[in-house]
């Protein structure tokens, strides 16, 4: 292992992981907001709009990131709709964890009982207060587990970024083995990279888990 | 005489094919305890379901103070004024006792908080609930769920109370601490309609007994009547399945 090496490229993998995060946690919110709407509409059953989503989330679950990122990096522009590669990343990473994220919060919302929601509107509360104050909240608990799941998912798929020249990890350790053919030190770094990035993030999810758990509903 | 609070004329309540309450007629009056009787699938918690919005009606019509309730657009401010009580207690599990209880006044009847929260502990140290008020629901007893499910609804001053087979998921010793506390508001005036399986419970707390059956109300009369002195075969048939006799 070349320590001199390491040194002296340390910066780069510093700058491609600060990018890595960047697009991670804006895609991850772009999820989020995305699963939510996705999850209300199956759960309240809206017509059209629910079989809308259901097309979105077959779509969207049963392809893969890359083939979803060259759709927007070089499909869309064949239509006229360009759009820089660090957005392009964004919405890709938006589209597949929308998906993978309503499905996380659906299953939450069905496992709260609708005799829930029924003692909740007996007691007079409107409909969107119902969801606000008695169902989302159990609701998001319950799909705790598989939304850490998710991001931790979301964050491991940026690595396919580099397919549309974004300079992430991946990317940037392709080129400096390309360059300088030192495979291990590159490799190595890469490693420590998303470790460093994930193993927080992994922590600190089964911390809250824990602490759910502790506070669990039950019955 | 009492000024009549519900009124529930002809109801009709179908689930596709299958008639459940077919022509139910009944009036409430001020103050008065009505108990729901009848065997299992007669339609009794249905009613009260329909009483409360919870289930739309296909036909008749429910008055309340003289005001249809059935058609109204509002159903909040209606189930404000008549509370229900679940069998599965229904508490919320992500909040404590206390918040369990000044939920709805706060947020649906926009009550000052303060206010709420003096009025919602003491009306559970009444019930006995004191120490429990900073608890979570899963921390309690069946029969502290269902008093905390009471105080929750009572926090709301409704007009009416609507209890559905409170006791039934209850072990028989917590069954008489709910339904004592259910007897002291029949003591102080409230009207009250209650279905439930507990007879020597409905005899002690009733004005009047309803008997429910295939949709219909087959006897509407006073306990004693009604325990005594059944006019129905029906009615016999169905007192005769709480006693038991050995075979010679």
């Amino acid at each position: 292992m070349n320590i001199e090496f390491i040194q002296k490229v340390l910066p780069l993998y510093q700058k491609a992981a600060v990018l890595t995060v960047e697009i991670g946690a804006l895609g991850i919110v772009l999820s989020i907001l995305v699963g939510l709407c996705a999850a209300l509409i199956l759960y309240d059953k809206i017509p059209v709009l629910r079989w809308i989503v259901s097309a979105y989330i077959e779509i969207s679950r049963n392809t893969p990131l890359l083939i979803q990122l060259f759709f927007f990096y070089y499909g869309l522009p064949k239509i006229g709709i360009r759009m820089e590669a660090k957005l392009c990343g964004l919405i890709g990473l938006g589209f597949l964890g929308g998906s993978y994220m309503a499905e996380a919060f659906r299953s939450g919302l069905e496992a709260v009982g609708q005799m829930q929601a029924e003692s909740a509107y007996s007691l007079g509360f409107s409909k969107l207060q119902t969801m606000r104050y008695i169902v989302l909240p159990q609701a998001l608990d319950i799909s705790f587990p598989a939304f850490m799941a998710n991001i931790i998912f979301l964050l491991k798929e940026t690595s396919v970024f580099s397919a549309i020249s974004l300079m992430d990890l991946m990317f940037t350790a392709k080129d400096l083995i390309g360059v300088y053919a030192k495979t291990s030190e590159s490799l190595f770094l890469l490693v420590i990279c998303y470790l460093l990035i994930l193993l927080p993030i992994s922590l600190i999810g089964s911390g809250i888990e824990r602490r759910l758990g502790r506070h669990g509903f039950g019955s | 005489m009492a000024e009549t609070v519900l009124e529930l004329q002809k109801i009709r309540k179908q689930f596709s094919d299958t008639v459940v309450l077919n022509g139910v007629d009944l009036a409430v009056k001020q103050g008065e305890v009505i108990v729901i009787i009848g065997p299992s699938g007669c339609g009794k918690s249905t009613l009260l379901r329909c009483i409360n919005g919870l289930e739309p009606i296909q036909g008749g019509q429910i008055l309340f103070y003289n005001e249809r309730i059935d058609t109204c657009k509002d159903l909040s401010l209606v189930r404000q004024k008549i509370g229900m009580v679940f069998q599965s207690y229904e508490l919320f599990p992500h909040k404590t006792v206390l918040e369990n209880v000044i939920l709805a006044p706060v947020k649906v009847q926009r009550r000052n908080k303060e206010k709420v929260k003096k009025e919602a502990i003491e009306l559970l140290e009444r019930m006995g609930l004191g120490q429990k008020i900073n608890s979570y629901p899963k921390e309690l007893s069946g029969g502290q769920k269902q008093r905390v499910a009471i105080a929750r609804v009572l926090c709301m001053h409704p007009q009416v109370l609507l209890f559905d087979e409170v006791t039934a998921a209850l072990d028989p010793e917590m069954v008489h601490e709910v339904l004592q506390v259910i007897l002291d508001l029949a003591q102080s005036g409230r009207t009250m309609l209650i279905v439930t399986h507990e007879m020597q419970f409905a005899r002690a707390i009733a004005d009047r007994i309803c008997f429910l059956e295939n949709g219909h109300i087959l006897e509407d009369t006073s306990p004693k009547e009604f325990f005594e002195n059944p006019k129905t075969e029906r009615a016999k048939q169905f007192l005769k399945t709480f006693t038991y006799e050995r075979k010679q």
